[in-house]
């Protein structure tokens, strides 16, 4: 099952967990997981209007999933999906 | 060799290295693009450059203007050090929790420094950057994450050098921090040749400086939204700070005497090379080692320094 990486401002909706085992085998279906099994936390990651939260980015392992097939990327047993806010540097 | 007239003269026109002993792919080469050989000792020389004579030329600087900017080390010593140069007054809002040595040489050229609370990291301080320019009209900001002279500098300075040097280059990586350089020198490269992929290193942040008590408090630049910058990129990744050090450590060998997000850029250069067939990547060289010197990066136990480097901001 993949793990999921949480951001800190994230944690508080999955018991204080930096990281959880989740089911699911796109990247959508591990975000309906993750709503299912903490109820509010997904919600965050979203615009009222339904669209993903602009300063949100989702990475499996090492890439951003824009650049890969989006909610539709497939997601094996041993990955990890980390969620992580948008930061500037410079 | 000419005599410069100034050291501000002395700004791009960086070498390029290959670096190509590092490639675990024999059929891909990796070239390094040394920003650190720039006299300000970053790649932020160049913005700072062409932020500051874009506000000359428009009137919006002169003789004993004073600037406020934020940033997390880079951009504030650039500007500073051609501040000083120009007569100009500097304040910078600057995390707490950077190097030291960056704190000391903003100091070295003259700033003024503004602490923000490392907690916070680079997005708080753009923030009261944000708030106290608006507090003080008659300070300029220059506001590097917006201003679109920071990308103008990459696409008429680090792009074309690099397409001069390098016109085999079919991948240019660097680092994600305003987008500066990608927005400016990967739309350049594209438009010389529709063959070059960009991809982008995203900042390690630690989680002690994510900074964020919510997700509205995340910080995308206008310079990336206003250029494109999603359409631009074909790929983008995350490096942690182990890697970033892995491969600081790793650039030595090559006798390249690296900061610690080049070591990130680096690292995003192997993960490429193993994934391609062939090809010639251009990575860049953010800044020199020396301002991270008292991170103990290549000397320390390397489980002591990850654990130093999630609580400090080095890109």
């Amino acid at each position: 099952m993949p793990a999921v990486r949480l951001p800190t401002v994230l944690r508080t909706h999955a018991g204080g967990a930096a990281v959880v085992d989740a089911g699911g085998e796109t990247i959508a279906e591990v975000l309906a997981w993750l709503e299912s099994a903490y109820p509010g936390l997904v919600g965050q990651l979203r615009t009222p209007e339904g669209t993903a939260h602009r300063f949100v980015n989702v990475y499996l392992d090492d890439d951003d999933v824009r650049y890969l097939d989006g909610l539709d990327t497939k997601v094996g047993e041993g990955s990890e999906v980390s969620i992580l806010p948008a930061v500037a540097g410079g | 060799m000419a005599v410069f007239e100034s050291a501000l003269d002395l700004i791009g026109n960086t070498p390029i290295v290959d670096v190509s002993a590092l490639s675990p792919n024999p059929r891909v080469r990796i070239l390094a693009k040394l920003e650190g050989q720039n006299p300000g000792g970053s790649v932020k020389d160049r913005a700072a450059k062409y932020m500051i004579e874009e506000a000359e030329k428009d009137g919006r600087l002169h003789p004993g203007s004073v600037l406020i900017e934020s940033s997390s080390g880079n951009t504030g010593i650039a500007l500073a050090m051609i501040c000083k140069v120009r007569g100009y007054h500097l304040k910078v809002v600057l995390p707490e929790n950077v190097s030291i040595e960056r704190r000391q040489l903003l100091e070295v050229w003259g700033a003024e420094i503004i602490g923000s609370p490392g907690g916070e990291g680079s997005n708080g301080a753009m923030h009261r950057a944000v708030a106290l320019a608006g507090e003080h009209p008659d300070w300029v900001f220059l506001h590097q994450y917006s201003n679109q002279a920071n990308a103008k500098a990459h696409y008429e300075g680090t792009g074309p050098e690099i397409w001069r040097d390098c016109p085999e280059i079919t991948h240019f990586i660097a680092g994600l921090g305003t987008s500066g350089t990608l927005m400016g020198a990967g739309r350049f490269l594209k438009e010389q040749s529709p063959r070059v992929q960009v991809w982008a290193v995203e900042p390690p942040v630690g989680e002690m400086v994510d900074g964020l008590k919510n997700l509205d408090e995340g910080y995308i630049p206008e310079l990336f939204t206003n250029n494109h910058g999603f359409e631009l990129l074909d790929r983008k990744m995350i490096v942690r700070p182990r890697e970033s050090i892995e491969w600081t450590r790793r650039l030595i060998e090559v006798g390249v005497f690296a900061g610690i997000s080049s070591g990130a850029i680096m690292a995003a250069a192997v993960k490429a090379a193993r994934l391609l067939d062939e090809g010639t990547l251009v990575t860049i060289v953010c800044d020199g080692g020396w301002k991270y010197l008292s991170t103990g990066a290549w000397t320390d136990d390397i489980d002591a320094v990850e654990a130093r480097a999630k609580e400090i901001i080095y890109f």
